[in-house]
């Protein structure tokens, strides 16, 4: 499948998809947050990564767009392969991204207006008329009104900056955005219109998208596929770390037994690990 | 330490085996990259250790600990050198974008003079009072003006534009880029296939060089003037000898030797505070130790410049003026 070389930047691929994770293994401090992952995102598909906090979602993501590199394994995009990509290269394929941070990630220094047109100063081939434009259409589109154009990040509310920050993720008309945790942090309304929005995005501009999140509305509303991850140290030897792999509606079905606690947000076992830990604070306080 | 864990476990974290809070982490980074370098290289020195105890297990575990620690110090020099590489890259390859280079040269440059002028009047005023009293013993009052003019233009302008351009400026700048490291805005430039680098470190750092020898001149230039209302109006010395004796030693040579150590103070500052900033560790916490840290860091840099610099321009000195004063 693939024709491999030496120079991997311009490999090609037959018949590939959009994103294509090879035996991806990521580790900090000799510590492993992904090991031997494996994934394929085709061309269009909503893909929603579920999983506790820990299990390497964020790290996932960030893998993708080459912010962390990989300690093993092949990370591509389209026809390059990102993890060994040089620096130049990368800086410009990742303007083929988006990403919507968990907190926006808006900079505090810059208006509104601003933030959203940065991608567009940054790719240097619009006017100003046609930046002032576009950045018009993409606040609009996200439901935000011309009046927040010279505001700055710290004035908006929560929801307010995650819509901005979405319109500055589909400013370029990315191939692909990669969104970290949408909705968390926000209320139920809230965090249905940023589902709306998506799932808007996705029909307008027929994008691929990586979802992280660990609210189940958002996984079944906008997802065609979900992938769960499991946190490596709570992993039995052998076991891989994708614990379900399918569409949303397959989610109560799983016979795995993480996975339907995950999904219907129940403790578990960590609840014994919890009356364990007071035990023995109990006993130590006792002793 | 947990003396029953196995060798690779001590390494998996050298700061920790080092005993707590290691220096280096002060100083320079404690990010993924430099721990990681460091753990593989104490892991590929040391030795499994046997759970039998004694003397050999001590010292094998002191070795570990110190031997990951000078690691660990290493490795962040490095990635230190690195940074300064990729700023220098980028300074060379690519002018700053539009816009970037005007808010850090208001920082450095406008916001800083009334400070840096302040200073150095007291300065200047200080450094009469103190050398006053000696010098009216052996009766060299008439040349305190010399001392003064000297020591403030070779000596304390450059060094205290300096300070207080690394505690004003050095500490927002580690706190302004620790706070956009922890809120993800750096990984946010960088996504949008902008090089962090060049979009805040290049301007601060063009700030920084090119405003600090203005700021140095504004605290010789101040602290003069202090000395010479000090000398002249409280303690009665003769004008005409004070200036006299001022033009009589000092020189240009001595004014340009201030200026260009400004030069170095400026780019260290500017290269620390944003190293920090980009190196801040998670949180509030965080952010307020990269800028405390920042301010040490440069602080320490500016004095340990500053004797090799003076050295060296002495050494200079001695060369191109052989009759003049010789250092070794």
């Amino acid at each position: 499948m693939v024709a491999a070389g030496d120079n991997s930047v311009s490999v090609t691929v037959e018949d590939h998809p959009v994103v294509r994770l090879d035996d991806v293994t990521v580790q900090f401090d000799r510590q492993a947050v992904l090991r031997n992952l494996s994934l394929e995102v085709p061309q269009g598909q909503t893909l929603a990564v579920i999983g506790e906090s820990g299990c390497g979602k964020t790290v996932l993501l960030k893998t993708i767009i080459g912010l962390i590199r990989p300690s093993g394994g092949h990370v591509w995009f389209d026809r390059y392969e990102l993890a060994k990509m040089r620096k130049p290269l990368l800086m410009r394929i990742r303007r083929r991204f988006g990403f919507v941070f968990q907190q926006a990630a808006l900079f505090d220094s810059m208006t509104i207006g601003q933030n959203v047109a940065f991608p567009l100063r940054q790719h240097g081939r619009y006017s100003d008329a046609e930046i002032r434009e576009i950045v018009r259409d993409r606040l609009a589109e996200v439901g935000l009104p011309e009046s927040i154009l010279g505001k700055k990040p710290a004035e908006l509310s929560g929801g307010m900056r995650k819509r901005v920050g979405l319109a500055r993720a589909l400013v370029l008309d990315p191939e692909l955005v990669l969104y970290d945790e949408p909705t968390t942090g926000l209320d139920p309304i809230m965090a249905d219109v940023i589902n709306e929005l998506i799932l808007r995005s996705r029909r307008q501009h027929s994008v691929t998208s990586i979802i992280v999140t660990h609210d189940m509305r958002t996984a079944r509303k906008v997802a065609d596929r979900v992938v769960m991850l499991y946190p490596l140290s709570r992993l039995g030897p052998g076991e891989s770390q994708v614990l379900f792999d399918g569409p949303p509606s397959q989610l109560d079905r799983s016979t795995d037994r993480r996975v339907v606690q995950f999904v219907r947000g129940e403790a578990g076992e960590r609840l014994m690990e919890l009356r364990r830990g007071s035990t023995h604070r109990a006993e130590s306080g006792d002793g | 330490m947990n003396r029953e864990q196995p060798a690779g476990a001590v390494c998996a974290d050298p700061v920790e085996a080092a005993g707590g809070r290691s220096l280096s982490t002060l100083f320079f980074s404690d990010s993924g990259s430099v721990l990681g370098v460091a753990c593989r290289m104490s892991s590929v020195a040391s030795t499994p250790r046997q759970p039998s105890g004694g003397v050999r297990t001590a010292l094998e575990a002191w070795i570990v600990q110190w031997g990951g620690a000078v690691i660990d110090h290493v490795a962040a020099i490095g990635e230190f050198a690195f940074f300064c590489q990729r700023t220098a890259m980028w300074l060379l390859r690519r002018k700053p974008r539009p816009g970037t280079l005007l808010s850090p040269m208001h920082q450095v440059g406008v916001r800083s003079l009334p400070v840096v002028a302040l200073t150095g009047t007291f300065i200047g005023m200080v450094l009469a009072v103190q050398s006053y009293f000696q010098f009216s013993k052996i009766g060299l009052e008439n040349r305190l003006g010399a001392v003064i003019n000297m020591s403030l233009v070779r000596e304390l302008g450059p060094v205290l534009a300096a300070t207080m351009l690394a505690g004003r400026v050095g500490g927002a700048i580690a706190a302004e880029l620790g706070t956009m490291r922890v809120t993800e805005q750096l990984d946010a430039l960088e996504a949008m296939g902008a090089d962090p680098i060049h979009y805040l470190v290049v301007p601060r750092f063009i700030a920084c060089l090119l405003l600090i020898p203005a700021l140095t001149v504004m605290a010789d230039f101040m602290g003069v003037v202090g000395g010479y209302f000090y000398c002249v109006f409280i303690l009665g010395i003769d004008k005409h000898f004070y200036l006299y004796h001022s033009a009589q030693f000092v020189g240009g040579f001595d004014l340009v030797v201030g200026i260009f150590k400004s030069l170095f103070f400026g780019g260290v500052i500017a290269l620390i505070s944003c190293y920090r900033g980009f190196h801040c560790d998670a949180g509030a916490e965080g952010v307020g130790r990269a800028a405390t840290a920042s301010f040490v860091l440069s602080f320490v840099t500016i004095l340990v410049l500053d004797l090799m610099l003076g050295i060296v321009l002495d050494v200079v000195y001695s060369v191109f003026w052989p009759s003049g004063a010789k250092l070794f």
